[in-house]
């Protein structure tokens, strides 16, 4: 069989703008962080982007100081002005989605068709979304006049840094709080940038803050006595530190943590689709995302089939330059993450797990994982357990749909899960018993401003999206929905 | 175990502000006590760990001793409450609401019993106690009526931009511990626990240490209501010693403080921490105001299904 080649269709760097310098952003303007200046890399090549100057624990105080300041105009504000404010961002980040791609893919790693098509579009939908709640809020199932907390705390992880920034800040400004937030230590780049499209949008200075730096801004941020709420998204670890940190002080806390999803295929699945779903679970970004379907339950009679099916699909993936409009799979974000992929895959051979991948080089420089896939692999094993958050799936089976359920629920975590059967009666058994906030059924990895996500047990609490997502920023003894 | 002094059993007998079995009684019958013990799995038993504890009234007579549950009882009900999770959150919420609404029918025939133990724990007058059982069974008619409504208000479609039917629904959080607030021992009991099983969660419940009696007494009305054995399981005991083991259930998915002073709260919310538990801990708690759905929307989760639509 004659194979084409793909020629190289690389979006061009100087799209992004990179300047040499990034700052913090308190109080409407841009300075130096008080804190150590880093140089922040391109994880597809290790050379470094830029330098970002990070934020110092007087920084966080100057921050919280200007949200408090900002907080009273800005919740006194009617709803319909804060509304345009949020539309007028939404749309400036349209205007600017091939610049925010291109500078996501360069800070992240991720393959520019997922930063362009669904990162930058989803961030911009977000604020969309929430700016046609900001004065509709009366009817959102609150009470009539549902309050703002004050300052909102709200520390994100690098998996998705401007769609996570925009899930944070859109709902808290809707809702009239001001924010004060921290992108993850190796991808700052797209929310400083988003910090100045809301400074060009005009909005009132002290209205969000954005502090980049490592974990000591994290926790001064969690530990600040002049914030009201914090809303994290990241480890299961992290979150329980915080979980504790708070516990004291009467802050509002809503946590978005780790996951360890089941992908579930039945026999009469549409085997094609399956596929197609089981490579977007668990190899869309890299696998740096929480509700990855990381486990692949299959029922027992299917199993070689399936696994025939993946190893051919697979093999056409394509590993490489995150800015090749044909790239499937980017870097590993950090040396640490690749550090913790390659361990969790280890313990799996040394378990007894049965490792592939397909024939896939790898770049010489830069942090690369080719995607795996364990078969063999028991309940028992750390890659069944632990979050890997990297391209590594792991095959388990299963005879009847009440196994499956009670090995997909197998897990101290329950952020999403999916189900593929031709069968709709089976679809809502399997999905009523599913202790998972997001099912997917014969879909995986979709997101909208719109409809709610967040977990179950150890996955965290609250929701992001839809009108859930605003209870999370309300001060009310009656809310409807956590 | 301490046996009883005689003098207080002399004191019971002869005073007016003794349970309701007991006045019944003319002096010429000796009265049939009752045991008050923990409500575990649908059974009655008593502390594993063999102890009890005096519960005085309000007048500082002996009223009865009452079971002073252990670690170990904490465990046994957690694991009582687990094993009905999936029978009772997988029942019809028509089916909840009936059972609820079935409780306060076995409340209604035994209100004279509630009112005169409520009164004995509490003081105040008859009409006072009275009225607090009064509320109480009309607060289980009240969840019982929110089972099958809940859901509605709480969910719905999401419109999604692209071609997916996407829904959200509440379901139940899992097993809900719960401190029950002291100052009202039946009201405030049936106020924190009706809520977490009306979503079709399953319930450990303490009652309030000083206050146990009306509490043991309503398990008598759960055991006969048709409620699945280890929907609610009831301690009495120590707040101090049982609650910590309670926060740090491996098995438990959610901690409401109602009945926690604020300074040991955070203790207790730093355990829950461990396994990420949803704590409920509000501030201010008045029994007689209508309950909102704050406790509704505490102990349920957010479930969001998609899927395709296409031919």
């Amino acid at each position: 069989m004659t194979v084409f080649e793909y020629a190289p269709a690389p979006e061009s760097r100087e799209i992004a703008r990179l300047k040499p310098h990034y700052g913090i952003f308190v109080d409407g303007r841009f300075s130096d962080g008080r804190g150590e200046a880093i140089k922040t890399i391109n994880p597809a090549t290790e050379e470094p982007l830029t330098e970002v100057a990070e934020a110092s624990a007087d920084d966080v105080d100057d921050a919280v100081t200007a949200a408090r300041q900002a907080f009273e105009p800005w919740a006194a504000l009617p709803g319909s002005v804060r509304a345009k404010y949020l539309f007028r961002i939404a749309r400036a980040m349209q205007e600017r989605a091939r610049e925010l791609a291109v500078l996501e893919s360069l800070d992240n790693g991720k393959p520019i068709r997922e930063s362009r098509d669904v990162d930058v579009p989803t961030a911009a939908a977000h604020f969309f979304y929430y700016a046609g709640w900001a004065d509709k809020l009366g009817y959102a199932g609150f009470g009539p006049q549902p309050r703002p907390i004050g300052v909102a705390g709200q520390v994100i992880p690098w998996n998705f840094p401007l769609l996570m920034a925009a899930w944070k800040i859109a709902p808290a400004l809707a809702t009239g709080n001001t924010v004060v937030l921290k992108p993850a230590e190796t991808t700052p780049l797209t929310a400083i940038t988003l910090a100045e499209i809301i400074a060009e949008c005009d909005l009132p200075p002290g209205v969000v803050n954005v502090l980049p730096g490592g974990p000591a801004v994290g926790q001064a941020i969690v530990d600040h006595p002049g914030i009201d709420k914090i809303a994290f998204t990241g480890s299961t670890s992290v979150g329980k530190m915080i979980q504790r940190s708070v516990a004291a002080s009467g802050k509002r806390v809503s946590l978005e943590l780790g996951g360890k999803a089941a992908n579930i295929v039945f026999d009469d699945a549409p085997l094609d689709q399956a596929v197609e779903g089981i490579v977007n679970g668990i190899f869309f970004n890299q696998g740096h995302v929480c509700c990855a379907g990381s486990r692949l339950l299959v029922q027992e009679s299917i199993h070689d089939e399936l696994i025939g099916a993946l190893h051919h699909r697979l093999r056409t993936l394509r590993l490489g330059d995150p800015l090749d409009k044909n790239t499937d799979i980017g870097a590993i974000n950090s040396a640490a993450q690749l550090a913790r992929i390659r361990e969790l895959a280890d313990s799996g051979v040394a378990e007894g797990a049965e490792r592939w991948s397909p024939d896939c080089a790898l770049p010489d420089r830069g942090f690369w994982f080719p995607p795996t896939l364990f078969t063999g692999v028991s309940q028992a094993n750390r890659i069944a357990r632990e979050e890997i958050f990297g391209p590594v799936l792991s095959v388990l089976t299963f005879r009847t749909p009440a196994e499956a359920v009670e090995k997909a629920n197998n897990t101290p975590y329950g952020l999403s899960a999916g189900i593929w059967t031709e069968k709709g009666s089976r679809i809502l058994w399997m999905a009523n018993r599913l202790r998972a906030g997001v099912v997917w059924a014969n879909t995986f990895n979709r997101f909208d401003p719109s409809s709610p996500f967040g977990g179950y047990k150890e996955s965290g609490f609250g929701r992001e999206g839809g009108r859930h997502g605003l209870a999370a920023y309300l001060e009310s003894e009656n809310y409807l929905a956590r | 175990m301490p046996g009883k002094p005689k003098s207080s059993i002399t004191k019971v007998t002869g005073s007016g502000s003794s349970p309701a079995g007991e006045v019944a009684a003319g002096p010429s019958r000796v009265a049939v006590r009752k045991t008050y013990k923990l409500y575990i799995g649908g059974a009655f038993p008593r502390s594993e760990s063999g102890r009890s504890y005096p519960v005085t009234g309000s007048d500082g007579t002996l009223l009865a001793h009452a079971a002073q549950a252990s670690r170990k009882d904490v465990r046994d009900a957690v694991v009582a409450a687990r094993k009905a999770f999936p029978g009772w959150s997988g029942a019809t919420a028509y089916n909840r609401g009936q059972v609820l609404y079935r409780i306060a029918e076995m409340m209604e025939g035994r209100r004279e019993q509630f009112a005169a133990e409520v009164r004995a724990a509490e003081g105040g007058s008859p009409e006072q106690a009275s009225a607090q059982v009064d509320a109480a069974i009309d607060r289980w008619v009240w969840y019982a009526g929110w089972t099958d409504k809940w859901a509605q208000v709480a969910g719905g479609s999401n419109p999604v931009a692209g071609p997916y039917f996407n829904f959200s629904l509440p379901e139940a959080s899992g097993v809900v511990g719960i401190v029950a607030p002291p100052e009202s021992s039946l009201l405030g009991f049936v106020s924190v626990v009706a809520p977490a099983v009306a979503t079709g969660n399953t319930v450990v419940v303490i009652a309030a240490p000083q206050r146990p009696l009306p509490a043991v007494s309503l398990a008598e009305a759960l055991a006969t209501s048709d409620l699945p054995g280890g929907v609610i399981n009831l301690l009495t005991g120590s707040v101090g010693e049982l609650a910590p083991w309670l926060a740090g259930h491996r098995d438990v998915n959610c901690l409401d403080l109602t009945g926690v002073a604020p300074a040991d709260r955070v203790a207790l919310a730093v355990a829950a921490a461990d396994t990420v538990k949803r704590v409920f801990a509000p501030t201010g708690f008045d029994p007689a105001a209508e309950p909102g759905t704050a406790r509704l929307a505490a102990f349920t989760e957010t479930k969001t299904v998609w899927h395709p639509m296409g031919v």
